[in-house]
């Protein structure tokens, strides 16, 4: 009969159990890494509760009407954001369509073999510094080198065609022009770089199969490279646009501050952000409850288009890709 | 050209003697060199602004910065209206502070809930939850952050060092988390089954295993966070103000590069807008430095 | 056999019976300074199955993608010889290689469906060449020729990767045939398939002779026994410290494989190479 052993079955083992304080360890650390990730959950929770509370007796007292209202006159008590909200939407759809086509054709050169590896490795270090570069030094930048250098660009595209809206005034200074200009150079690394991303992660056998189908170089990346890459590229103009949305010292230096609806490219305007950067620091307390009913409207609009790129990319994931 | 139309024939079973010489003036041809011809201008084109940032910030940032006085310029205090000479001490101390604050704070916090994320859970709803709020985070404008942390502590404690540290800490957190979260996740499944099968404790096959190998991906990640934190300013702006002094406690306004940029680019001063560009080059230099630093430490070592 | 100890082998040159489409004339190929294969002359006949089989390394593979100008994707290849399709060579200065892959088709080693719908993988060559028939009928013909209409004809608009392995690498060959090349070339294209998935596809390959010319590269040696109607036998040589891939012998399979001619063939035949 074999008997049960009761004992490890060699006396000279070394082998043990984890001693009760190592279980405790194990167990207080993976605690305290919960609390961590939960910690993640409660900032989020605590940061929309703060702005929300303090924006309450704003929201309470404008409502809706700070959504469509055109005054900010801290004198008459009369708040609204739909300049910004203008200036906001306006200049980032500008910044995402010059940003992105740069951004992606930009893509399509470092990795579709139109330059050396080696050269490829060093162009995408340079963007991805270049990423790096604080938006206030690109704010700088604006103001001394690009608005004198676009001025009399503007003057004349004035003279000649004001009849067309975006032209409709004159560049002054500070306005749409320069800030939607230096806004796309800010996202154009953004953009770049995550396309590069989206068109690496292609596997080499698919470009093997278009042009083993006899395609052109470029009708290998309309055709097969950029639908593969999309959800990527989707992705990199969601992210990119969100940075936009979102940009304030740049746009605070350059835009001009001021609260008129235009389409004009060359007229001053307003972003929410900038809103909250230039009137933030002397603001009184019913105007701080007004700008953070402002904050709550930035919020709002950088959550939807999160969301809404999120949802995009994933349609077109399962289109494209198959998942 | 051809004897034979070859788009054509490409269909019909008929290749007596298809032509296949090159055609430049094909439609496909055409296109395809005109596309070629786009892209290379446009790469050029894109490389024009960024070039110009580069040398601006070198002739007229470096001016100064690599000039006779320049022991003046990164210790001294920032001018006043129109006084000559001046520097930007207060100001580099003060981003390295409160840079080194937020560091202190968000680089355990985000490790280990990253270490959550990555290992203990990952598909918990409290995980998903906060890999998915981590990432709006990352995409949320950065002066939300201020309005934030001037709600809850500027309004009752006033502008400090400390809420700017705070603030800086909030933008670095998401960043940290992910990327560790991804150093984590790179960390072959074979080691840690090798660890297990040794019979660790979850904890030890974290300390022994898992954080030694995946230790340079999440350095990377957090000096990108700290490079991203040091060049930030519209979080700053409100919380920790700007100061014309050298910080002797942190509980009082403090001066940063970046808000330093930001106040003497609209002056009309010449000597103070030299300093901007002073202040902008020693900024994406501290900047650069952390990148430079995240590329090294991130290199496997093998 | 040829000559002294000393000289190089080369093969013997073949002559095949019927009309040759492709005369591949390999001198040497090079990837930037390593020489990859030397001295193979492989002529490929009109409507038989031509297999390439060899230890790996021996270059056959390389010799495939050269009929087709695949090469040209890796910046360091470099071709001597020529290859002469219908009387021009394919390597002249000329000649564009994009034209020449539309006439010489290709299914590669790993199934490369593109991320898009089967429908569209299919129909992806007809309006790549502008064809401006019923793209519907060519789509079904050619997946009815891949034997993959019945499993797809409901779901044409899935994902081309949704489909398994074998079915993937069924609708790259449909993808490939579906313009009507003049041959197409095969990379392996069982190696990543399962027996009943590699079946399938070597009944295809059997019928699709019947319109097309086909070229095949083969670990399978009993996969060149089952379709090859010409096979060419490579070996690597290793001897002068290079790895160098070369033409041991080319004739009808079945001398290949019951009467071969030279020593090499008949070791790796038997199975007695290492």
């Amino acid at each position: 009969m074999a008997k049960i052993l009761q004992q490890p079955g060699s006396s000279s083992t070394i082998t043990r159990a984890p001693s009760s304080g190592e279980f405790l360890g194990d167990s207080i650390f993976r605690a305290v890494a919960y609390s961590c990730a939960m910690l993640i959950i409660l900032l989020v929770a605590f940061i929309l509760w703060q702005i929300g509370k303090e924006a309450m007796p704003a929201v309470g007292e404008h409502g809706l009407g700070f959504w469509t209202g055109t005054t900010w006159d801290v004198n008459k008590g009369q708040f609204g954001v739909l300049p910004e909200i203008w200036g906001t939407l306006y200049s980032s759809l500008l910044a995402l369509m010059l940003g992105g086509i740069f951004g992606i054709s930009i893509a399509i050169f470092l990795t579709q073999d139109f330059i050396h590896d080696r050269l490829a490795t060093v162009f995408r270090t340079v963007v991805e510094l270049l990423a790096a570069i604080p938006s206030v030094v690109y704010g700088l930048w604006g103001i001394y080198v690009l608005i004198p250098l676009i001025r009399p660009v503007a003057q004349w595209l004035h003279e000649h065609f004001s009849w067309f809206p975006p032209f409709g005034t004159d560049l002054s200074g500070p306005g749409m022009a320069p800030a939607a200009l230096v806004l796309a150079i800010m996202i154009l690394p953004t953009v770049a770089a995550i396309s590069v991303d989206a068109f690496r992660r292609i596997p080499y056998k698919v470009k093997e199969a278009a042009y083993g189908m006899g395609t052109t170089k470029w009708e290998a990346i309309l055709k097969v490279m950029l639908p593969t890459a999309s959800s990527g590229i989707l992705a990199a103009l969601v992210l990119g646009f969100g940075r936009a949305l979102g940009e304030t010292m740049a746009l605070a230096m350059l835009i001009g501050n001021s609260n008129q609806i235009s389409l004009s490219l060359f007229s001053p305007a307003n972003t929410l952000a900038s809103l909250l950067a230039s009137s933030f620091p002397e603001a009184g307390p019913v105007e701080v409850q007004a700008l953070m009913y402002a904050a709550l409207v930035l919020l709002l609009i950088t959550f939807i288009v999160n969301v809404v790129g999120l949802g995009v990319q994933q349609y077109t994931m399962r289109k494209f890709e198959g998942k | 050209m051809s004897d034979v139309d070859l788009t054509a024939s490409a269909m019909e079973p008929d290749f007596e003697r298809p032509n296949l010489e090159r055609q430049l003036l094909e439609g496909r041809a055409i296109k395809n060199n005109v596309l070629t011809g786009l892209t290379w201008i446009v790469a050029i084109i894109a490389s024009i602004p960024l070039l110009s940032v580069i040398y601006m910030l070198l002739v007229r940032g470096g001016s100064r910065l690599f000039g006779a006085d320049f022991a003046e310029v990164l210790t001294g205090l920032p001018p006043a209206g129109f006084e000559m000479g001046g520097g930007i001490g207060p100001a580099i101390v003060g981003t390295l502070v409160m840079v080194a604050i937020a560091a202190v704070i968000s680089v355990p916090f985000g490790i280990l809930a990253a270490i959550h994320l990555a290992m203990l859970d990952p598909h918990s709803k409290t995980a998903t939850m906060a890999r998915f709020l981590a990432k709006v985070l990352t995409g949320f404008p950065s002066i939300l952050a201020g309005v934030f942390i001037y709600a809850v502590i500027v309004i009752s404690f006033g502008y400090s060092a400390l809420a700017g540290g705070i603030a800086l800490a909030v933008l670095m957190l998401p960043t940290v988390v992910l990327a560790a979260e991804e150093a984590i996740k790179q960390v072959p499944q074979r080691m840690k089954d090798a660890a297990f099968g040794m019979g660790c404790t979850r904890t030890q096959v974290i300390w022994k295993v898992v954080l030694p190998t995946g230790l340079p991906g999440i350095l990377t990640g957090v000096m990108l966070a700290i490079a991203g934190a040091a060049g930030e300013s519209a979080p700053l702006l409100f919380t920790a103000l700007f100061s014309n002094y050298y910080l002797s406690e942190l509980m009082e306004p403090t001066a940063s590069l970046s808000i330093l940029i930001y106040n003497f680019s609209g002056m009309p001063f010449e000597n103070q807008i030299e300093l901007a560009w002073t202040a902008s080059l020693v900024l994406v230099l501290i900047v650069l430095v952390f990148n430079i630093l995240a590329r090294l430490v991130g290199q496997p070592k093998v | 056999m040829s000559a002294t100890a000393e000289a190089v082998f080369v093969a013997e040159p073949f002559a095949p019976a019927g009309d040759v489409v492709i005369d591949c004339n390999v001198e040497k190929i090079f990837y930037g300074d390593f020489l990859a294969v030397r001295d193979s002359v492989v002529p490929i006949e009109k409507n038989k199955i031509t297999g390439f089989i060899g230890p790996s390394g021996c270059g056959k593979s390389t010799v495939l993608r050269s009929l087709n100008r695949m090469n040209d994707l890796i910046n360091v290849f470099r071709f001597e010889g020529s290859v002469m399709y219908h009387g021009q060579d394919i390597y002249a200065k000329k000649v564009d290689p994009v034209v020449v892959r539309r006439y010489i088709g290709m299914v590669f080693q790993q199934p490369n469906p593109f991320s898009m719908s089967i429908y569209d993988n299919v129909a992806f060559g007809l309006r790549l060449n502008k064809f401006k028939g019923d793209i519907d009928a060519k789509v079904q013909k050619a997946l009815e020729r891949a034997a993959l209409w019945k499993e797809v004809k409901d779901k044409l608009k899935n994902s081309g990767l949704s489909l398994s392995g074998g079915q993937q690498q069924r609708l790259c060959i449909a993808r490939a045939i579906a313009t009507e090349p003049d041959v197409l070339l095969m990379d392996e294209p069982c190696s990543a398939l399962d027996p009943i998935a590699t079946r399938q596809v070597e009944e295809l390959m059997l019928e699709l002779k019947k319109r097309f010319t086909v070229a095949l590269v083969t670990h399978n040696m009993q996969q060149a026994t089952r379709v090859a109607d010409t096979t060419a036998f490579f070996s690597v040589d290793i001897s002068r410290g290079g790895r160098t891939g070369y033409l041991v012998e080319m004739a009808p399979t079945q001398q290949v494989f019951e009467d071969p001619q030279e020593q090499l063939t008949r070791e790796y035949v038997r199975g007695e190479f290492s």
